[in-house]
């Protein structure tokens, strides 16, 4: 596979969020702002990168049986150092995010990429598909983000956006808004899908009829 | 904290699936049916309560003492990743029938982050021996009855005439949402 198709894979037809519907603890909980999406994404992103580098590298001398182990290891490896650096330069937001960074580390998305991805391909295109993967996370984390701060909160990127008279929906940042927000927008995202499909198929009958 | 409050606030007000989002995976992977959502909760129930109190120990007397408090993360992960396999393995032995009832959830529980989360929130928390044991406690049964609640919604969706584009997994999540805002009633109970 081309390495531009292994990330166009992880950004858009394999999104984590919206196809393979993995890493869903921490995508309702951090989502309540714009700002945080973007920062739990690109931490995500990061741990992704480098434990797919790493497992990478070693997947020829780890033996099949302690496979899952030794990934445990490396990826609460790149967690810590994510957590230990967001704790020295980024307090604020280490401090907002919480609990969800060291959970990082049972987030399906890093797992599952170590497992299908990296222990099976060379350094480079892991690297490729950690970037693709850790970008399509964020993008979904900060659509479903701007929404529920836009709703609940009326401003984006903490700058208000809604008028001075906007009642802001309170329910959209709280707990049930993730909930029914995400399910909207994965029906959304299944609905486009099928009409791509739809029209793909309907092409493809007129070309053989043509022909 | 007096530990009815912390049993009662884990269970309905913080519930730990509509509230904190955590082990939201297994919470929409397993809730298909009632017995397996029961199962799972069985099984999550054993796991954390182990896990919490040998992790409790091993903050208190190893990580506290030698100042390792930044190997957290790595730590709690392997002992829980090893508990798992561990209690496999001794049900296996003892208690086939058990084995035969969980098996297939033990697996699974390694990657549930109620698991970590709690151990972490313990410690984070400061709570002692005996409130880190009730927290587990109300966490677990909070986590089943969510799971078991959830099931029952979802045999009934079955049966229910759903868009194309929202069948399974997002209608799901939107009945969930709604049953978190059930929860949302128990806020001011404590």
């Amino acid at each position: 596979m081309k390495l531009s198709e292994t990330f166009n894979n992880g950004l858009i037809k394999e999104n984590p969020i919206f196809v393979q519907l993995v890493g869903m603890c921490s995508t309702l909980a951090v989502t309540t702002s714009a700002k945080n999406g973007l920062a739990m994404g690109l931490a995500v992103t990061g741990v992704l990168v480098g434990s797919n580098l790493v497992i990478s590298l070693i997947r020829n001398v780890i033996p099949d049986k302690i496979r899952i182990p030794s990934f445990i290891v490396v990826i609460a490896t790149f967690v810590t150092m994510i957590e230990m650096f967001m704790k020295a330069y980024a307090p604020a937001l280490y401090s907002a995010l919480g609990l969800f960074i060291p959970l990082i580390v049972v987030n399906c998305i890093i797992f599952a990429r170590a497992e299908s991805f990296a222990s099976k391909n060379k350094p480079i295109p892991a690297i490729v598909d950690g970037l693709g993967m850790g970008l399509g996370y964020t993008v979904a984390l900060i659509i479903l983000a701007s929404i529920r701060e836009l709703l609940g909160a009326g401003t984006l990127f903490e700058h208000q956006i809604m008028g001075a008279g906007y009642q802001p929906v309170l329910i959209a940042i709280m707990p049930p808004g993730a909930f029914i927000i995400l399910g909207i927008l994965i029906g959304i995202f299944n609905k486009v899908r099928m009409n791509n499909e739809e029209k793909k198929a309907a092409q493809e009958e007129k070309a053989t009829v043509e022909a | 904290m007096s530990l009815f409050t912390i049993l009662i606030s884990t269970i309905f007000v913080n519930n730990y699936v509509f509230a904190r989002f955590l082990g939201i995976c297994p919470f929409l992977g397993v809730s298909k049916k009632t017995d397996t959502a029961f199962g799972m909760g069985v099984a999550v129930t054993f796991v954390i309560t182990l896990s919490s109190i040998i992790t409790y120990f091993i903050q208190k007397g190893i990580l506290d003492t030698l100042k390792l408090g930044y190997l957290q993360t790595i730590v709690f992960i392997l002992v829980i990743a090893t508990l798992v396999q561990f209690v496999e393995m001794v049900m296996k032995k003892t208690s086939p029938t058990l084995y035969n009832a969980l098996g297939v959830y033990l697996p699974l529980i390694t990657t549930n982050c109620v698991v970590l989360g709690v151990a972490i929130l313990n410690i984070q928390e400061e709570y002692t021996l005996i409130q880190t044991i009730v927290n587990s406690i109300g966490a677990s049964i909070g986590f089943t009855l969510a799971l078991v609640l959830m099931a029952g919604v979802r045999e009934q969706l079955d049966l229910a005439d759903v868009p194309e584009a929202l069948d399974g997994f997002p209608i799901a999540l939107i009945a969930s949402g709604l049953m978190s805002i059930a929860f949302l009633g128990f806020n001011g109970l404590v």
